[in-house]
């Protein structure tokens, strides 16, 4: 579908744009829509220009009714077109939870098979903008609780070029989440990489002594962990879930066999979390293998509050990581 | 008086921008609320507004420049200006709480005397033969992976004599048998001319590679029988019968320089003889090199044990702790018999019962032995 | 609208609103400066251009009205009667907010003045609007509540679901919609078949108008009569302000979805500007009393700074408060 690209510097938004790009030029059946994607070049500028060179039919502004315009998107997707809708963020996709769990997820079963849904649904996400309550939540575990969803989370440029193309060529609807604080992450996409799968999770560094499972937003995080703690004789290993829905269960319990201690680093809250759902996992089929309970970094259970010090505390860092490693690392394990 | 006019912060993502065109020349008037120049974001032009009467005195960044939030791109002359320059998020660094480093020290021991090993170590311990006393000895509290390499390492050499090693635990077993279970014996002779015919014949059609041994006949046998009548497959343990939900036949396979293992066939009842045949040819080949699991030793749930053709004809055998029944079985040797009031020769086989007496008893073992010969008299469907 | 059917315009009543429109005008405009130097974080929407609804519409409630907003709150707080000082600690995030800086620019709370926020999702607050109002109702009280919401909000499914069941209930409600004619990015034109707002809602048959929402006085008297006829217990009312907004949706906007003739052409006719012509025509003021109201309503917004600047950062160790109400000890 598209050519390799030779290593290009650019920002994660500006990669995003260019997978948008590519599905709109490759494929009639893609099109774009959701609020301010076409006039106003994206919430988060991500498809600025796309409404010039593709005009109104493929980019489409909606008005404010997240239930009606993904439902439509539903409903296109089911008659043959391969819509990708964007909710600004996955704050306001609690406006359409009945369509996407009541349809997206649930019309392949009802039907015995006979109809699918290839719905790909793109939101931001997450926290740190001091955007407070309402406007910070990460809801990725939620909806990767629900059987009929693939649920994925671009944390690199590479994956944000091309995930969306993988998440257009499946069958079933995809959830795809661009958290708000990578948007403007610089970095180069990988030299003649064509495109990238949605079914396992990779390894971003590889360690020894602890690994640090994570996705989306806070892979970062643990990449600037892994660093700080190699300067003190730790190596710690980097998994990248990438995707949440199905969890790559094979990639998880080899990097538990090898490394024997986990944090998982998870900006949900922790209750009810994709960290949980891992760490119960782990338990399930790589308990011999643990040397020390499983740890968790996650938000804390506080709606996000709106002044930086307290979003700071309440967000999973690179120092918190740090110290938890250090916890698990000491006699007895986390906690 | 001079004023510096920094590039202001448009968005809460917004880190730097690039100057596009100044709209007002040095020594021109701006006034408050009108634009002073035009920036490009990631969002597009954006004008940005000056909140002073002023006279602009010096350009500083040149248009095509791009530059972070809060650089200075020009100075302004003005009477009521005064604005700080943008501070860096103006916020606490929060008290930083780190929490003192955990010491090494161990932790106390739990409560209740159960040592704590983590799952890792324990099989470690097992893998390396480090016994849990000898875990629980030496680590005060928790004990982890790297606490079991450590003790490996400082173990006794091996016993010289592993023979003598293994007889001697061996021994031990059986003595604590005989003295805990109250064992019960009887026995039948079954006539094997059905099942030995049926087996040649089987065998005739297929490779020597896929031979079935009569000893898994016997063994199949068993298990069917041990999942039909209760009491015989499971575990003794406190004086209270805990049945087996599978049915994992230990099956006795002499070791090189004498000993027994009786590693098991795991649900041996649900598997047709060839796939058994396979699996107890491997554990054979496994327990002759030493390459044995940890679970195949402790998951057994009845035991079968034959001495093969140099044996005598009838055993009674030592249960196994915690199973509660093992099925001796002797060397097949042609026997007169009487079939139809007629004496014949037939091959005759002696099948041994020693079941625990807490569990079962004559008439249940009775009916336990009578079903594995009905099952041996129709071979084809075992 | 009839200028004779009018009250008639006094000086001292007109003054006070044109110095209610200037403290908002000043307000908005030392945020934008603020949000510049980086004291004011996260998302900042401002109401330029529609302080006359704001102002107006608070002339029709009382002390035991309840008032819903949105993320455009900062006129109707201020207007509602909300310190400055408190505000602006808000936008700061310090303590002595009015959300002990734990809400925001987009969460502003006042349970004196029944001030219910300040809601990021746009139509979120009309179902709780219509909760408040059913509480008064079933309480018998004489209170009513103003439900503030834009022309965005229109296309929510909340929308036509809280219209429908204020209207079948007979709930209290004087339903305030600005429309600045645009959703974010997105003109009214393009995202709505049926443009004429006030008629939606009177196909649910809550009693509606239209009002031009850069006239302060047709704004006022607007509704106050509205307010009069949901307090007499005849069920909902429905406005719609039409107005502009002046300045981007929030802080980050390139605006490219709109003219800048356009924005010029209704900054003219501007609340301020209009107001401010129009006594001068009538000899109701001059230049020196619009300068001193001014002049008045800067002193008044550096106060609020400075009242900023003093207050604390609330301590890290207590950032798990308020998920839960809090039980005395």
């Amino acid at each position: 579908m598209s050519e390799p690209a030779a290593a290009v510097r650019l920002t994660y938004r500006e990669a995003a744009r260019q997978g948008l790009r590519a599905a709109l030029a490759s494929d009639p059946r893609v099109f774009l829509m959701g609020e301010d994607v076409g006039r106003y070049g994206g919430c988060y500028a991500v498809t600025k220009g796309l409404l010039q060179e593709f005009g109104p039919e493929r980019v489409r502004d909606t008005p404010l009714s997240e239930s009606a315009f993904v439902g439509a998107g539903i409903g296109a997707a089911i008659a043959g077109m391969r819509p990708i809708v964007e909710i600004m963020t996955v704050n306001f996709s609690l406006l359409a939870l009945d369509q996407i769990l009541n349809n997206a997820a649930t019309l392949c079963h009802m039907s015995g098979g006979q109809v699918n849904v290839p719905l790909v649904i793109r939101m931001a996400t997450g926290a740190g903008r001091q955007l407070a309550a309402q406007h910070s939540h990460s809801l990725e575990g939620w909806y990767a609780h629900i059987p009929g969803l693939r649920v994925v989370a671009p944390g690199t440029i590479d994956d944000a070029r091309f995930m969306l193309g993988a998440a257009l060529a499946c069958p079933d609807p995809v959830l795809l989440f661009e958290h708000i604080v990578l948007y403007n992450m610089e970095g180069e996409l990988t030299a003649g990489l064509a495109s990238a799968d949605i079914d396992h999770a990779a390894i971003r560094r590889a360690g020894r002594d602890v690994v640090l499972m994570t996705y989306g937003g806070s892979l970062h995080k643990c990449l600037a962990a892994a660093a700080a703690l190699a300067s003190e004789g730790i190596e710690a290993e980097v998994l990248d879930l990438r995707t949440l829905r199905p969890l790559d269960d094979a990639a998880i319990m080899d990097s538990v066999r090898r490394t024997h201690r986990v944090v998982i680093v998870d900006e949900g809250w922790r209750s009810g979390s994709v960290a949980a759902e891992v760490t119960t996992r782990i338990v399930e089929q790589a308990f011999y293998d643990l040397d020390a309970p499983v740890a968790r970094v996650c938000t804390a259970e506080v709606p996000i509050p709106y002044p930086k010090h307290l979003e700071d505390a309440a967000l999973p860092s690179p120092e918190r990581i740090r110290e938890t490693v250090q916890r698990l690392l000491a006699r007895g394990g986390a906690s | 008086m001079q004023v510096d006019f920094h590039l202001p912060s448009l968005g809460a993502d917004m880190e730097s921008a690039t100057l596009v065109q100044w709209l007002k020349k040095p020594g021109e008037a701006v006034h408050r609320g009108e634009a002073i120049a035009v920036v490009e974001t990631a969002k597009g032009l954006i004008d940005i507004e000056c909140f002073d009467e002023a006279v602009v005195g010096s350009l500083i960044v040149q248009p095509g420049t791009k530059v972070p939030v809060g650089a200075v791109l020009a100075q302004l002359l003005s009477e009521t200006a005064g604005a700080p320059p943008p501070a860096k998020a103006a916020v606490p660094t929060p008290a930083a709480a780190a929490p003192a480093r955990l010491s090494p020290a161990p932790l106390a021991a739990a409560p209740g005397g159960r040592a704590r090993i983590s799952p890792a170590a324990r099989r470690r311990a097992h893998e390396l033969g480090v016994s849990v006393e000898a875990l629980e000895r030496a680590g005060a509290g928790i004990v982890h992976l790297e606490d079991v390499e450590h003790l490996a390492a400082q173990a006794k050499p091996p016993a010289p004599d592993a023979r003598d090693a293994m007889r001697i635990a061996i021994g031990n077993a059986m003595a604590r048998s005989k003295r805990e279970i109250p064992h019960y014996y009887l026995a039948d002779t079954v006539d094997f001319s059905t099942a030995r015919d049926w087996l040649a014949s089987y065998n005739a059609k297929v490779p020597v590679g896929e031979r079935i041994l009569e000893g898994l006949l016997i063994v199949k046998a068993v298990a069917l029988a041990a999942a039909r009548c209760s009491g015989f497959n499971g575990y003794c343990r406190d004086g209270r019968f805990e049945p087996a939900s599978a049915v994992n036949v230990g099956t006795a396979i002499a070791v090189r320089g004498g000993g027994l293992v009786a590693p098991a066939l795991l649900g041996a009842d649900r598997k047709d003889l060839p796939a058994l045949m396979r699996e107890f040819s491997d554990l054979v080949t496994r327990v002759r090199s030493g390459h044995m699991r940890s679970g195949e030793f402790t998951a057994a749930t009845i035991t079968v044990t034959a001495l093969g053709e140099e044996g005598a004809e009838l055993l009674w055998p030592i249960i196994n702790p915690p199973q509660v029944a093992i099925v001796g079985s002797g060397r097949i040797a042609l026997q007169p018999w009487v079939h139809e009031g007629a004496v014949v020769a037939r091959p005759v086989l002696s099948l041994s019962l020693a079941a625990d007496h807490r569990v079962t008893d004559g008439r249940a073992g009775s009916r336990f032995l009578r079903t594995i010969a009905e099952l041996l008299a129709t071979p084809a469907k075992l | 609208m009839n200028p004779a059917a009018q009250p008639p315009v006094t000086r001292e009543r007109a003054l006070v609103l044109l110095r209610d429109m200037l403290r908002i005008r000043c307000f908005e405009d030392r945020c934008v400066q603020l949000y510049g130097e980086l004291k004011i974080r996260g998302f900042l929407h401002l109401c330029n251009g529609e302080e006359a609804v704001a102002v107006g519409a608070m002339q029709a409630l009382q002390a035991g009205d309840a008032v819903v907003s949105t993320y455009r709150e900062h006129g109707h707080a201020l207007a509602r009667g909300l310190a400055m000082g408190p505000l602006m600690a808000e936008l700061y995030g310090k303590q002595n907010g009015t959300s002990r800086g734990r809400g925001g620019s987009m969460h502003i709370f006042d349970a004196a003045s029944r001030f219910y926020g300040g809601n990021a999702i746009v139509g979120g607050g009309l179902p709780v609007a219509i909760g408040i109002a059913l509480a008064q109702k079933l309480q018998h009280g004489s209170g009513i509540t103003a439900c503030f919401f834009g022309d965005g909000a229109v296309a929510e499914g909340e929308f036509h679901e809280s219209l429908n069941l204020a209207a079948l209930w007979g709930l209290p409600v004087l339903f305030l919609c600005e429309n600045n004619l645009y959703a974010m990015g997105t003109a009214v034109a393009l995202v709505e078949s049926q443009t004429d707002i006030a008629s939606k809602a009177s196909a649910y048959q809550v009693a509606s108008r239209a009002v031009d929402g850069m006239d302060v006085f047709a704004v006022a008297d607007a509704a106050t009569q509205a307010a009069a006829q949901v307090r007499a217990g005849k069920g909902p009312a429905f406005l719609e302000l039409r107005t502009y907004r002046f300045r981007g949706h929030s802080m980050f906007d390139a605006q490219l979805y709109r003219d800048k003739a356009e924005i010029e052409a209704w900054q003219k006719k501007g609340p301020i500007i209009t107001l401010t012509t129009r006594l001068k025509g009538l000899g109701l003021m001059n230049e020196d009393d619009y300068q001193r109201l001014e002049r008045e309503a800067r002193a008044e917004v550096e106060s609020a700074v400075a009242f900023a600047e003093r207050g604390e950062w609330e301590p890290v160790a207590q950032l798990e408060r308020f998920v839960y109400a809090e039980r005395p000890q």
